[in-house]
């Protein structure tokens, strides 16, 4: 009898080792694909998989920087990333991506040449865009009646208690620094230390420092102004009319997430056949209209309803992104912009 | 029993693979700096630990042992005679009183602090309610009091239940020899009742203090991320600025602390009759 229960757990155990490894068999019908949370639509995915019998594995990262130590650290190959302008230029530094083979892309002609070469990709060899934005500040219309066209909205006493900022470190203080007119890729150390005391003494005005609830904590009318991604924008203005969206005159964020493939990929072909497939109109145009991010593609860009095309915060003008910045890959100073971040918010 | 001893090989396998295996590399990541993927760069290092000896980081690590304490006195306080009533009670109203404590545990931790949100919120139920009774409304989220508030909330069971299997296991007998002796209320418990707990009050103890300090979910969600606490410092170590050694190393330092915790109060728990719930 215990003999008999020792088999069975034998067994057991092989079968459970066995299903941890089969993850590493070597198959070249399956595609790693690793993407931002909730950033594709849902039934892309299973048509991808329908037409070219290729199986996807989809798994998403929350930031960029966990997205990249787990890509750098190895010992799992994704086959397709989705990393954002700076991070695509670290990369590239680094070694850590394949070129593309365009004529394998032929799709890669949809996209608007004003979104190729950008100067973290500047022979557009490693990337093909995926999505664009800015960052800016939403406002009750009801609560805030000043015009808001600055920064300077959000350091405002007369809306403390009111104000979310982000709880994101890069995004922040670059704001703090495009208030000072300087630079948001600034790694000089007088510069940031001014930035820092800007955010220090806008900390007693502000609610909070906030995620992805910054989208519930305005619809709900919980905070009169805050920071948020265009795409966020264009969202939370469709479930809340008194809301509205403003990309600050000193400048923002002018951000691009691309598809790209790393060097340890194995399944490069297939890879390739994936991001042709993201670029095709009618796919781009699902994706689009799921996420609410504007699309770079310019086909999709025709497939879009009227109102979204005059949309003048998923789609600005070219005058009001004069002054908006891309971000660049700091390097080591990276720990310095966390030190800041710490000290402002361990006061 | 002894022949039973390869019943244990699948769970040493398991911790093995999860846990050993995970913890002696964050105990590498710690002492070292650079590109593991890259020979020369990868070096041993103490760099990590110096660092964070710094005031800037020292003040939030003394916020959160600060608040993990605080959460942890006010559990005990209101989870002890919590306990003590329970145990009380005949063992049918036992039972479903503990299952009631146990029953919210069952619900993900997560979606039982956003029910916070929305309870504590500037628009939410309470303020509602203070409106409606023509008071001016309150702002009870995003501050100290809303992180200690959550902690309590999430962490109190983990007081209640040790302390309350200690209180059933005693013997009666010595409770009503004390009173027979003369012994008023008061001493019995003084002298009876709270020394033989004792094992179960530092059990309940660790079992609080451990998740209040690394939490970082609570102090994000009901702090507003106001509040930087060591888990959140780890928590930005790894997701915002990719540096897993100075990561590993903080996460060293709050076991070191836990451990420290732990010697501390087992010192009282001799006889390791501590009712466990892990």
């Amino acid at each position: 009898m215990k003999r008999s229960i020792k088999y069975v757990l034998l067994i057991l155990l092989i079968a459970i080792i066995g299903t941890v490894f089969t993850g590493c068999k070597k198959d070249t019908d399956t595609l790693n694909v690793y993407n931002w949370g909730d950033y594709i639509a849902p039934e892309v995915i299973e048509e991808f998989e329908k037409e070219y019998g290729i199986k996807v594995n989809y798994s998403t990262f929350d930031t960029n920087e966990d997205m990249y130590v787990k890509v750098k650290s190895g010992g799992n190959s994704y086959d397709v990333l989705f990393p954002s302008d700076y991070i695509i230029e670290k990369m590239i530094k680094e070694d850590m991506l394949l070129k593309l083979d365009m004529n394998n892309i032929p799709n890669y002609k949809n996209i608007d040449e004003k979104f190729k070469n950008l100067d973290f990709d500047p022979d557009n060899e490693y990337s093909v865009p995926y999505m664009w934005g800015t960052l800016g500040i939403i406002y009750n219309k009801n609560a805030v009646t000043d015009k808001i066209d600055s920064w300077d909205a959000l350091w405002n006493e007369k809306y403390s208690g009111q104000i979310l900022m982000l709880n994101s470190q890069r995004d922040s203080i670059a704001i703090s620094l495009k208030r000072l007119g300087y630079s948001m890729n600034s790694t000089d150390k007088d510069e940031l230390e001014k930035a820092k005391e800007e955010l220090i003494k806008q900390k007693p005005l502000v609610y909070a420092y906030v995620g992805d609830e910054v989208k519930d904590l305005m619809i709900g009318e919980e905070a009169d102004i805050g920071v948020v991604w265009s795409g966020d924008a264009v969202y939370m203005m469709g479930e809340n009319e008194n809301l509205d969206y403003v990309v600050p005159k000193e400048g923002s964020n002018l951000w691009f997430d691309n598809m790209v493939i790393p060097s340890t990929s194995k399944h490069k072909k297939e890879a390739e056949l994936f991001i042709n497939f993201m670029c095709r109109p009618d796919i781009a145009l699902k994706n689009t209209e799921y996420i609410g991010y504007s699309t770079p593609n310019k086909e999709t860009f025709k497939l879009l309803s009227e109102e979204m095309k005059n949309n003048d915060v998923a789609y600005p003008k070219a005058e009001s992104l004069k002054n908006c910045e891309i971000f660049n890959d700091l390097g080591e100073f990276t720990k310095e912009y966390s030190r800041i971040w710490t000290e402002i918010l361990a006061q | 029993m002894k022949q039973l001893k390869w019943l244990s090989y699948p769970y040493i396998f398991w911790m093995i693979l999860f846990i050993i295996v995970p913890l002696i590399l964050v105990f590498i990541f710690s002492f070292t700096t650079g590109d593991i993927r890259l020979n020369g760069d990868f070096q041993f290092s103490i760099e990590n630990f110096q660092r964070f000896f710094d005031p800037l980081y020292l003040k939030v690590l003394g916020k959160s042992v600060n608040l993990a304490l605080k959460s942890t006195i006010i559990c005990l306080l209101l989870g002890y005679p919590m306990a003590m009533i329970i145990s009380r009670e005949n063992i049918k109203k036992r039972n479903v009183m503990i299952l009631l404590f146990v029953v919210p545990m069952w619900m993900n931790f997560l979606l039982r602090t956003y029910a916070w949100m929305t309870l504590l919120g500037k628009n939410g139920v309470l303020n509602f309610l203070i409106k409606k009774l023509g008071f001016t409304p309150l702002n009870f989220i995003y501050n100290d009091n809303a992180v200690l508030l959550g902690m309590v909330y999430n962490f109190l069971p983990f007081m209640v239940l040790p302390i309350y299997s200690v209180l059933i296991k005693m013997d009666r007998s010595l409770i009503e020899a004390a009173e027979d002796l003369g012994a008023n209320k008061v001493k019995v418990f003084l002298k009876i009742i709270f020394p033989l707990s004792l094992p179960g009050v530092v059990s309940g103890f660790t079992m609080v203090f451990m998740p209040a300090l690394s939490t970082f979910v609570i102090s994000r969600l009901l702090g507003g991320g106001q509040y930087m606490l060591i888990g959140n410092l780890i928590e930005q170590q790894f997701l915002w600025t990719g540096d897993w050694h100075f990561g590993s190393a903080i996460s060293i330092i709050m076991m070191a602390f836990i451990l420290i915790g732990m010697a501390i109060t087992s010192k009282f728990d001799k006889e390791k009759e501590g009712g466990g719930l892990w």
